[in-house]
């Protein structure tokens, strides 16, 4: 009998919680960003290192569980040589696909896809999203040029969902 | 009691249980379902407690044969409906130590009740510059309103810290209670740590220095016999829920002279004496603090689950605690890295057990037991102050009750250790 929590703790989401990727700090941070799940107090930190508009290098610290942790880490390896509007766009779809308001991910997300199993745990939603929050207001940001300050989020925060 | 608690009478049985579980949980229908392809264990009961078939008849007996509002109709049923929650009320009085009826307050639950003291007695009494003493271990129900009265009055938060090993710290409290003392409010078992704290001890401190005590007993009237007498307290907050009752009913106890100087705490129907557009008379205690109808088929039902209670004896229930928790800490220490949050002595505690692994998140846990059919709380359990002292985010935590057994603490720790090598950690 297989066993549902399978579902969420698939082998690629606990590989990467094992062995989190984009653990090593970078010394060029353009973009910077930190996040917090008050009601389970998962806490990310996220850095970017932008060149010709491109990610060239990633720093994601998390301390949480073990899918937002997983979560964190499948960013930072996805991203790393994506171009800017390339982040915006998989981190919307991402979320959305979170949240149920898509169901699948339009293209082949590589390790990505294993996210949805997260969807049958609603309690756990918020901490898959975490990660992509952070990024997501990190770029906003970035974006504003405001001399690039420190991005922060909660995933409490209603207005910035 | 306090004294009595700790040290004597209360012995660790080694080996039998004092209550007959299989008989126990026979009474709780809700324990017979299985959770996941898994029978139902639930060690969730510092969160809110099951409730046996007696009580949940109680209550539909009430809304099926003499539902009515109370204290305004001149009916058959009226007047039988007011009988009976006046019933619960001077039941209640007698639980907790024989006091004066008028002395017991319904609320909605233990947060109403502290909130009812802060915003009437608190607002009356705590002026700028006064000191309101609390502990590092409280819920936030017995924080939250003290911190907005004292911020709002001008007046100093104090705290009695918590030691690594999870007591109370009294070692300075002459500089912590003073003569600028007001109030000292302290949960008489943290839901937490599982902490007893001296409630008895800590009265007499603030009342050499001309303060009163506020009890949170949230976590204490379910598991332990209390005797708000013998405790010296002025003010006592409980819910009837996370001691087998329904959820919506609380109790505020309060010394009369105390409750009769305090303004009321709802306005509305109920709580009066005359009313006119320009003057209003109060009613008499306790009518004064309960505006507007209450849960009445709530209370009526509370009535059936203190004689629930009784009938298995506190000081029985206490000993089952101690035997399991002793059974259960035994257990989990021998977890490599566990690490257990509070006492570890046995008589010192209730059963509450806050727990982390050193490798695998709280919610992890939580996910992961609810997969085996075991319902444990992960989170900052509305003691994030708390939290912050134990250097940690969150906990796990699995708490007893009186239809847990061995099975139950085997159970969890048989998923403990699986639940790594899932993981993979
Ligand atoms: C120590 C303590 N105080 C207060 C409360 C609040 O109780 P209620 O939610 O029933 O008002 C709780 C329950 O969570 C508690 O454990």
């Amino acid at each position: 009998m297989s066993d549902p929590l399978d579902d969420m703790y698939r082998e690629v989401i606990l590989d990467h919680y094992r062995s989190p990727r984009g653990k090593k700090p970078i010394k060029k941070k353009d973009i910077e960003s930190e996040g917090k799940n008050p009601s389970c107090g998962d806490e990310i930190e996220m850095e970017l290192d932008m060149d010709n508009g491109k990610v060239k290098d990633v720093h994601v610290n998390c301390h949480g569980c073990a899918i937002s942790v997983a979560s964190g880490s499948m960013l930072a390896e996805y991203i790393k040589g994506k171009s800017l509007d390339e982040v915006k766009k998989i981190s919307e779809v991402v979320k959305k696909m979170l949240k149920g308001e898509v169901d699948n991910l339009p293209e082949d997300l590589g390790d990505l896809d294993a996210l949805k199993g997260v969807r049958n745990f609603p309690v756990r939603i918020k901490c898959a999203l975490l990660a992509w929050m952070t990024l997501i207001e990190g770029v906003k940001n970035y974006e504003k040029g405001k001399n690039h300050p420190k991005a922060s989020i909660s995933t409490e925060d209603k207005e910035k969902e | 009691m306090q004294a009595k608690l700790n040290n004597k009478e209360i012995i660790v049985k080694d080996n039998k249980d004092v209550l007959d579980i299989n008989q126990i949980k026979a009474d709780f229908p809700i324990l017979n379902q299985p959770i996941n392809n898994h029978r139902l264990v639930y060690l969730d009961n510092a969160a809110t407690t099951q409730k046996p078939k007696s009580v949940i008849d109680a209550q539909n007996e009430f809304y099926l044969t003499i539902n009515a509002n109370i204290h305004r109709g001149l009916h058959t049923l009226a007047e039988k409906a007011t009988n009976a929650y006046e019933k619960t009320r001077e039941h209640v009085a007698q639980f907790i130590g024989g006091v004066k009826t008028e002395e017991i307050i319904f609320t909605n639950g233990t947060t109403e009740a502290i909130n009812m003291v802060a915003y009437t007695w608190g607002e009356k009494n705590i002026n700028e510059g006064d000191e309101i003493v609390i502990t590092e271990m409280e819920h936030h129900a017995n924080l939250v309103p003290w911190v907005m009265l004292a911020k709002k009055k001008k007046a100093l938060l104090k705290r009695i810290p918590v030691t690594p090993s999870g007591y109370l710290d009294l070692s300075n409290i002459d500089k912590i209670i003073t003569s600028k003392t007001k109030l000292l409010a302290v949960t008489h078992m943290s839901n937490v740590l599982g902490t007893i704290n001296p409630i008895a001890e800590l009265a007499q401190l603030a009342h050499d220095k001309g303060a009163i005590i506020l009890g949170d007993g949230a976590q204490a009237v379910p598991h332990l016999p209390v005797d708000v007498k013998e405790l010296g307290v002025d003010f006592y907050a409980f819910s009837a829920h996370k001691m087998l009752g329904p959820t919506g009913v609380g109790v505020l106890y309060g010394k009369k002279e105390l409750l009769e100087t305090m303004p009321p705490f709802n306005m509305g129907g109920e709580m009066i004496d005359t009313v006119t557009f320009d003057n209003i008379t109060w009613a008499e205690l306790p009518h004064k603090f309960e505006a507007g109808t209450p849960n009445i088929a709530g209370v009526v039902a509370f009535d059936e689950t203190l004689h629930y209670l009784e009938k298995i004896g506190m000081e029985n229930i206490r000993q089952h605690e101690i035997t399991l928790l002793d059974y259960a800490l035994k257990q989990l220490t021998q977890i490599d890295g566990l690490e257990i949050q509070g006492p570890l002595e046995v008589t010192n505690r209730g059963g509450a057990i806050s727990f982390t692994d050193p490798k695998i998140h709280p919610h992890d846990i939580s996910t992961f037991l609810d997969s085996r059919g075991i319902a444990i709380r992960a989170g900052h359990h509305c003691a994030q102050p708390l939290m912050k002292i134990l250097q940690k985010v969150a906990t796990a935590r699995a708490s007893l009750y009186i239809y847990n057994d061995r099975n139950d603490i085997d159970a969890l720790v048989e998923a403990l250790k699986k639940m790594r090598k899932y993981f993979g950690v």
